[in-house]
């Protein structure tokens, strides 16, 4: 499996739902490097989740733009693949078929899908459960499949939209280390939108903080900490009580002035 | 036996081969009583002077009735006649019921608009429209093709819309994620995700179809298994009529069973 990252760069972003009165968050800008994890922290409501569904083209911004090494996003793209809360499997398939339904999307041949998913499943360490029915599947098992359903792919850029806050905090932890190690290993961007500071401090390079309303980017903080992390580490430690704080502040913030002009 | 346990499509058929003599055991001893009964109603006809005319409605004569009609080509041709019937009218049933489910269940204002004059016409009993037809169509056939379709047409529709309705709404939001085009929503997402819900209306609507098939072919037409009992009670050859009527109630046990094997096959539901 070969994949590389992008260049993301968001341009004077805006969002506004017709029916409220402010806008969700307004003229956002943010530049990601080629295979950065990226990770969008803020409280419920800040426009987190609305910023990536727009990066992953399935909603539209009412102004400015994203561009992935240039090129504008318009819609969604295999080249970059969103995971929900939810894993969204298909139940009438087996763990294979699931893997594989972006590449028969796409037409490719058996064989050349047989190898793809059996790697991508190798990867999320299934190889036990190939053939079993997803529905009798873990809640984790299930979030894996789901990540190897993008995986196989190859994206440039995956989005995580709170992918794992459904699951028990073990599969959780061990799912946020294996994520963060495969695209790393495989050089692919990460973005990833969550209200769990330890899921930031863990996942990312690089962690933005959102807040107010409109919402918009107050705080950026580089993750800088050597692989593989891990949650007793004092170091990982002071960063995550660094970063809970300027979360903290950041939620009493209140933008000086708004211009929608 | 639990089906939804197994995996998916793993060794599927031979579980269902699994269910069918399962399920064939306990027709067979359900059917045994049915029979007895029947037995004993044929002598009690048999034994009183007053309805010793009608002793040939027992299950003996009913069954030396039916070598005799195999031969004579009876029950096959009436059988071809009401499945030519049967089936084009299923067919047509099908063709419009499960696309405009699938319209009645994906656009909202479609479903708002199609919901009175749906639920208008579904309660018109389809004999009711048996006149209308005869008038419409320049055929026989024409016209009870017709009463079988707008008969079988609601419980394919409604069933599909339903079964639409249940989707996970994600799935399309993933597949789209992952590039599927408009077709291969269809094909690879929609017809898998409701194909259960679609032959379990078309289950129903078989048994409706069938329904209305038999007193469909008492007027007009000269041939199926509606006409052949018209035709066995003017002769008063009634052995003859029993007979179409076990072969009728075979027929329709059958083409259920059918369904009911691949309703299991496409059934992707827990604790179902």
């Amino acid at each position: 499996m070969s994949v590389r990252g992008t260049e993301i760069r968001i341009e004077g972003l805006s969002q506004k739902y017709p029916t409220r009165k402010q806008p969700t968050f307004n003229r956002v800008d943010l530049v990601s490097p080629p295979g950065e994890a990226l990770a969008i922290i803020g409280r419920s409501g800040c426009g987190k989740s609305t910023l990536l569904h727009i990066l992953a083209g399935i909603t539209k911004g009412t102004e400015g733009r994203i561009l992935l090494n240039g090129t504008e996003v318009t819609g969604p793209s295999p080249r970059w693949v969103m995971m929900f809360q939810a894993p969204h499997l298909y139940p009438w398939m087996t763990v294979t078929e699931n893997v594989g339904v972006g590449l028969t999307f796409a037409r490719w041949g058996k064989k050349e899908i047989a190898e793809r998913v059996a790697e991508a499943i190798r990867l999320v360490e299934l190889q036990d459960f190939a053939q079993a029915n997803v529905q009798d599947l873990s809640g984790g098992q299930q979030q894996r499949v789901a990540l190897a359903r993008s995986l196989v792919m190859e994206p440039e850029m995956l989005l995580l939209d709170e992918p794992f806050s459904a699951l028990d905090a073990f599969t959780r932890a061990a799912l946020q280390k294996d994520v963060r190690a495969i695209s790393k290993r495989l050089g692919f961007n990460i973005v990833i939108v969550t209200h769990d500071i330890d899921e930031a401090v863990i996942m990312a390079d690089r962690a933005v903080i959102m807040a107010g309303s409109p919402g918009d980017i107050v705080h950026e903080m580089d993750v800088d900490l050597p692989d593989p992390r891990d949650r007793t580490d004092p170091e990982v430690q002071k960063l995550r009580a660094k970063l809970m704080a300027t979360f903290q502040e950041a939620a009493n913030y209140k933008k000086p002035e708004v211009s929608l002009a | 036996m639990n089906f939804a346990a197994t995996p998916a499509r793993q060794g599927g058929f031979l579980r269902l081969g699994q269910y069918a003599l399962q399920r064939l055991a306990w027709a067979t001893a359900g059917v045994s009583i049915l029979a007895v009964m029947w037995l004993i109603a044929g002598y009690l006809l048999t034994s009183s002077p007053k309805l010793a005319n009608y002793a040939t409605f027992g299950l003996i004569p009913t069954m030396q009735a039916f070598p005799e009609m195999w031969e004579a080509g009876k029950i096959q041709d009436a059988t071809i006649a009401s499945a030519y019937r049967l089936g084009m009218g299923m067919l047509i049933a099908i063709l419009i019921g499960a696309p405009v489910g699938v319209m009645v269940g994906r656009i909202k204002w479609f479903a708002a608009y199609s919901n009175s004059p749906f639920q208008f016409i579904r309660m018109i009993s389809p004999l009711a429209w048996m006149p209308i037809a005869v008038l419409v169509f320049a055929t026989w056939d024409g016209s009870i093709i017709f009463l079988i379709a707008i008969a079988a047409v609601w419980p394919v529709l409604f069933a599909t819309a339903a079964g639409l309705a249940k989707v996970d709404p994600a799935w399309f939001k993933v597949a789209r994620n992952l590039g599927a085009n408009p077709v291969q929503m269809v094909t690879k997402i929609i017809m898998p995700a409701i194909a259960f819900d679609i032959f379990s209306g078309i289950r129903l609507a078989l048994g409706v179809a069938w329904i209305v098939l038999v007193p469909a072919e008492y007027l007009g037409v000269t041939s199926g298994l509606g006409y052949a009992i018209e035709d066995a009670r003017e002769t008063l050859s009634y052995n003859h009529l029993t007979a179409l009527v076990v072969t009728i109630g075979a027929i329709g046990y059958f083409l259920d069973t059918m369904l009911v094997l691949l309703i299991k096959r496409y059934s992707w539901h827990r604790g179902g």
